[in-house]
């Protein structure tokens, strides 16, 4: 028997991982070691509507029995702190080691910071303690700061306003949702946010941010000043590559995978948004995602790669996934599949009670991506024919994207 | 006992496609596959509450509009993560123009 896989890491990702290695039917040890004292449990619902509950719970995604019914070994509230290439080994924190045929790092991603001292009044956003943190503070009438006008400030904007709490978000950009996010449709959300009472702050920048035990007091850099009872700082992540890079793997904005997910050893491989990896749909741009369903059908991949590719990676199957990606906000569903920034230009669909959808097509005519936006599942539906559209590489006739009596589906067959 | 309750008419729904069937408190999803048969699931995912009938039906499965929980919607079994939990179904029969479903 061999020494079996061990995963980094008990998000998504790994999680994913670790139930794909069985689903194959790897039959040897794995192991599953995670860094937080909480079954495994699922991260968007973090800074949605979700936490605007009375007593917020974590959404497990396997519990004990799910992980013992699949031979699945989760040790929590425990840290991998090295990575012994040589005698392929992880050292764990309680100075134990452990040793790997394949190893999966799936790492995550860490919120970028401020570089102001940080106390208890100034939150970030990644894990269920620290969404439970945030909660306490978001009651009816009482200031909330959020700094970072991307999916994690902006969703947190609406549950915090379901909770009625005053609420100002500042965006250092010249709009929010400038990574990723067309004009038209980050328009419809701003209106939205400031039509639900959000005090929206663009082009404005934080010059210094203290705490007191009243509150804290946020200077910007045009001159004004705010005081909130918490600032919440969403203004992005950053792939965790500590342990990768200390064992030396190559590391490009994240730890570097090609299209089988192996990392530059063989032996280890990396899944979620702690990898960046060559997007095969897109030429092998390489990019770093950060999503829950990439991170899903890259757990399960890696799953596969870890137990059918030899070193030679033969038998390997490449990564072919269009990346997707949504966010909810009030009552508005957002999706985007696809790459927007691979259009050159853009079609767009009216859709029932305001919704529409933006398809981005390259110079060649192929469609590379759609984003959508309208009240609940509006646009779902379309988003996934349109994922279907850009993984066959079809270039759709501009008209019929336009024209409401054109059913998507017909497309593909074409 | 079966408790036909008249869903919707035949033609209501497209060929490969599903809708949407509320009936006394509960959310039924009720499918016409591409070979012109009926097919009625519960009409929530089991994953999260998020209603079938914005997805989207290729051949025999639904794939649900928001995390791509992905269901045979004539057996209602799970494809795979994120869902694995099947999903129920209820017997269809389709008379003089109008599809039936029995819920129990």
């Amino acid at each position: 028997m061999d020494t079996g896989m061990v995963i980094i890491g008990a998000g998504e990702s790994g999680v994913r991982a670790a139930f794909a290695l069985r689903e194959h039917g790897y039959a040897g040890p794995v192991t599953l070691i995670g860094a937080e004292r909480h079954l495994p449990y699922e991260r968007p619902p973090l800074s949605k509507e979700a936490m605007a509950a009375d007593d917020p719970q974590a959404k497990t995604i396997a519990d004990h029995q799910r992980l013992v019914e699949h031979g699945i070994n989760l040790i929590s509230e425990t840290t991998a702190t090295a990575v012994d290439r040589h005698a392929r080994a992880v050292r764990l924190g309680d100075g134990s080691s452990l040793a790997y045929e394949r190893l999966l790092l799936a790492t995550g991603a860490a919120p970028r910071r401020l570089p102001f001292d940080h106390g208890p009044r100034m939150a970030y956003l990644r894990t269920f303690d620290d969404a439970l943190a945030i909660r306490r503070h978001l009651r009816p009438g009482r200031p909330i700061a959020i700094i970072g006008g991307g999916f994690v400030g902006l969703e947190l904007a609406a549950a915090a306003r379901r909770l009625g709490a005053e609420v100002t978000l500042i965006e250092a950009q010249s709009r929010i949702l400038k990574r990723g996010v067309p004009e038209e449709i980050a328009a419809v959300i701003d209106a939205r946010h400031r039509a639900e009472g959000v005090k929206l702050i663009i082009e404005d920048g934080i010059a210094d941010m203290s705490e007191n035990s009243a509150c804290v007091v946020i200077q910007l850099t045009s001159g004004r000043r705010l005081e909130a009872d918490l600032a919440i700082i969403g203004i992005g992540a950053v792939a965790v590559t500590g342990l990768a890079q200390a064992a030396g793997l190559a590391i490009d904005n994240g730890i570097a995978v090609d299209e089988y997910l192996a990392t530059s050893d063989p032996h280890i491989f990396a899944a979620g948004d702690c990898c960046s990896f060559p997007l095969a749909l897109y030429g092998g741009r390489r990019v770093r995602l950060e999503a829950w369903r990439n991170a899903q059908e890259q757990g399960t991949l890696a799953a596969k790669n870890m137990l059918g590719m030899g070193e030679d990676k033969d038998g390997g199957e490449p990564h072919r996934f269009v990346p997707w990606f949504w966010s909810d906000q009030y009552d508005l569903g957002l999706q985007i599949v696809g790459l927007c920034d691979e259009g050159s230009h853009v079609v767009r669909r009216d859709m029932d009670n305001g919704a529409f959808i933006l398809f981005h097509l390259a110079h060649d005519g192929r469609l590379v991506a759609a984003s959508g936006i309208g009240a609940g599942m509006t646009v779902a539906r379309d988003i996934q024919l349109a994922e279907m559209l850009i993984a066959k590489g079809v270039r759709p006739d501009a008209e019929k994207l336009v024209s409401l009596a054109t059913k998507l589906k017909t497309l593909l067959a074409a | 006992m079966s408790n036909w309750i008249e869903a919707c008419a035949a033609d209501d729904i497209d060929e490969e496609d599903v809708i949407r069937f509320d009936h006394d408190g509960r959310t039924f999803a009720i499918y016409r596959s591409p070979d012109d048969e009926y097919f009625a699931t519960d009409g929530v995912c089991t994953h999260e509450q998020v209603h079938l009938a914005d997805g989207l039906v290729m051949d025999e499965i639904i794939e649900c509009p928001k995390h791509n929980g992905r269901f045979d919607y004539r057996t209602g079994e799970a494809k795979g993560a994120p869902v694995c939990v099947n999903l129920r179904t209820y017997p269809v029969k389709v008379e003089a123009g109008k599809v039936l479903i029995a819920i129990g």
